[in-house]
């Protein structure tokens, strides 16, 4: 146990899934209550053009991915504040267009596309040092974004009529809300990958919203369930040799299985009990 | 008395389809201006107009002097039940202070002292400041609704506008609501739309009726003919628990 945490590779993993845990506790909380979820998984699928286009244009991918998802982000962010009717549809027609997009410029990129694999499935293990710093410079930014912007965010994401009433530009911090939540996507790709993004960005804080009653305390249960996650992902990824992305979805998992089970017994004993509720 | 909203012949349509024709009315200061239409009438459009949420088609909109959209911080607003996600983890005392970042910094925001002040003094006057903890919910209908309009009332508003608030609201919880509303008539103007003719209790200082035109009498009377003009048929004037309003016989006024 020691012995592989004077590994680099080891230490960098566990650094990324710490830094990951951060933004993804913070933001994927937005994206829970908000209901999100769909809209970042078009974001996530989105990013594949970028990466495809980076391979292909020479480039590296990573700033293909933020630029694809950045735009595919704002773009659903307008329409849905315009046409919420309309959003449906076209989170899906942007999944599959910003795949598409990604697999059509890797098949025109000659020779062997490197990383391929990891963008889709990721692989914490073998997260580059460079990585690191974008995604602590991204995790700060994010974190403090948030703390500026804390009460604000709060009105628009709660009642977004009422935050119109209060004179709040709401879409200005719709837009920026969801730049935030593409800037995070990109930076989960490096660890779970692009197809399992939406799991990590959700889980946690899906999991802390059963014990959270404030907006706040479920940003912070969730960052510390992100930490439990990746870190037993990355362990138990290393130790069975089995790949690390899945691992750290399955272990989310179970854990919200567990609390989902743990709900409803909670439930079922208050109601066998009236008198004591 | 100050004119708090003025509506000059005022047209709104909503995806293409006209909603609203020729309104035209004044709101003044300590006024309790009730609207009463059937659903569809285009109730929630006017209010939505007031707050400059939606632009008139044609027509001029006056708050407190300036258009709207200056203006609606002077404005409380207590929207439809319905508009947001009861699910949200917010607490009673987070959800209502909200109502105060109208006047405050957009960055770094912090509630001051007096923040809190007003809204514990809201609260109490709502009944509901032991429940301030509590995440909206845990909360009845009834505790519900007295937060919405709580919210409305800690921007310190110098006009209130309801759409459809009892709704949710039991029968006794609505006449105490009822009364709430009339003290409130004290200080600020007070614009109530509602479906239910029942509930137009003799508080209202004026009642209109609406379904796209707007039927007037420039007093705190329904009449019958106002609502079957708005209607499109005969109502039958109902009170539920308050005396019946005495209909008068009066010349047509409004549009035909």
């Amino acid at each position: 146990m020691i012995s592989i945490m004077a590994f680099e590779f080891f230490r960098n993993a566990l650094l990324a899934g710490l830094l990951a845990s951060v933004t993804c506790g913070i933001i994927g909380t937005y994206v829970v209550v908000k209901k999100l979820v769909a809209l970042s998984g078009g974001v996530s699928h989105a990013a594949f053009g970028g990466i495809g286009l980076g391979y292909y244009a020479g480039f590296d991918p990573v700033l293909g991915a933020i630029g694809f998802s950045l735009a595919s982000a704002l773009g659903m962010g307008m329409v849905s504040l315009r046409a919420k009717q309309h959003l449906d549809t076209l989170i899906g027609a942007i999944w599959a267009i910003g795949m598409a997009i990604g697999i059509l410029f890797i098949s025109l990129t000659p020779g062997y596309a490197p990383d391929l694999f990891s963008f889709l499935f990721g692989n914490i293990l073998l997260v580059p040092v460079g990585d690191l710093v974008i995604m602590a410079i991204l995790a700060v930014m994010i974190v403090v974004v948030v703390i500026a912007c804390y009460q604000i965010f709060l009105a628009v994401t709660f009642d977004e009529e009422y935050a119109m009433v209060l004179d709040i530009p709401v879409e200005i911090v719709t837009l920026l809300l969801l730049s935030l939540v593409a800037l995070t996507v990109v930076m989960l790709i490096r660890i779970v990958g692009i197809i399992l993004v939406i799991a990590l960005l959700t889980l946690p804080a899906a999991i802390s919203r059963e014990y959270c009653s404030h907006l706040k305390n479920m940003m912070v249960l969730s960052v510390f369930v992100g930490i439990l996650v990746t870190t037993g992902g990355i362990f138990l990824s290393y130790f069975l040799d089995i790949p690390s992305g899945a691992t750290i979805i399955l272990i989310a998992a179970g854990l919200y299985g567990l609390v989902l089970i743990e709900r409803g017994l909670r439930k079922n004993k208050h109601r066998v009990n009236p008198g004591n509720a | 008395m100050t004119e708090a909203i003025k509506l000059d012949h005022v047209y709104a349509e909503i995806a293409g389809q006209t909603v609203l024709e020729d309104i035209s009315l004044a709101v003044n200061t300590r006024e309790f201006y009730a609207i009463i239409g059937p659903n569809g009438g285009g109730k929630t459009t006017l209010v939505k107009l007031m707050l400059g949420l939606i632009q008139p088609k044609k027509g001029m909109i006056k708050v407190f002097g300036g258009t709207p959209r200056e203006n609606r911080r002077m404005l409380g607003y207590v929207p439809q039940f319905h508009t947001f996600d009861f699910h949200y983890p917010i607490t009673l005392h987070e959800m209502v202070i909200s109502g105060r970042l109208g006047n405050k910094s957009r960055v770094f925001t912090r509630y001051t002292q007096e923040d809190r002040r007003i809204t514990e003094e809201v609260l109490i006057t709502l009944g509901i400041s032991d429940l301030s903890g509590r995440e909206i919910s845990a909360l009845s209908g009834g505790e519900r609704q007295r937060a919405i309009i709580a919210r409305a009332l800690v921007s310190e508003p110098r006009a209130l506008l309801l759409d459809e608030p009892t709704v949710y609201v039991d029968a006794p919880a609505e006449q105490q609501f009822y009364n709430i509303l009339n003290s409130l008539k004290e200080k600020m103007a007070v614009v109530l739309v509602t479906h239910d003719i029942g509930v137009v209790s003799d508080y209202a200082t004026k009642v209109a009726c609406l379904n796209r035109h707007l039927y007037t009498h420039d007093s705190g009377e329904i009449t019958e003919e106002m609502l079957t003009s708005a209607y499109m048929c005969p109502v039958e004037l109902i009170a539920h628990g308050v005396p019946h309003r005495v209909l008068r016989k009066h010349s047509h006024e409004g549009p035909p």
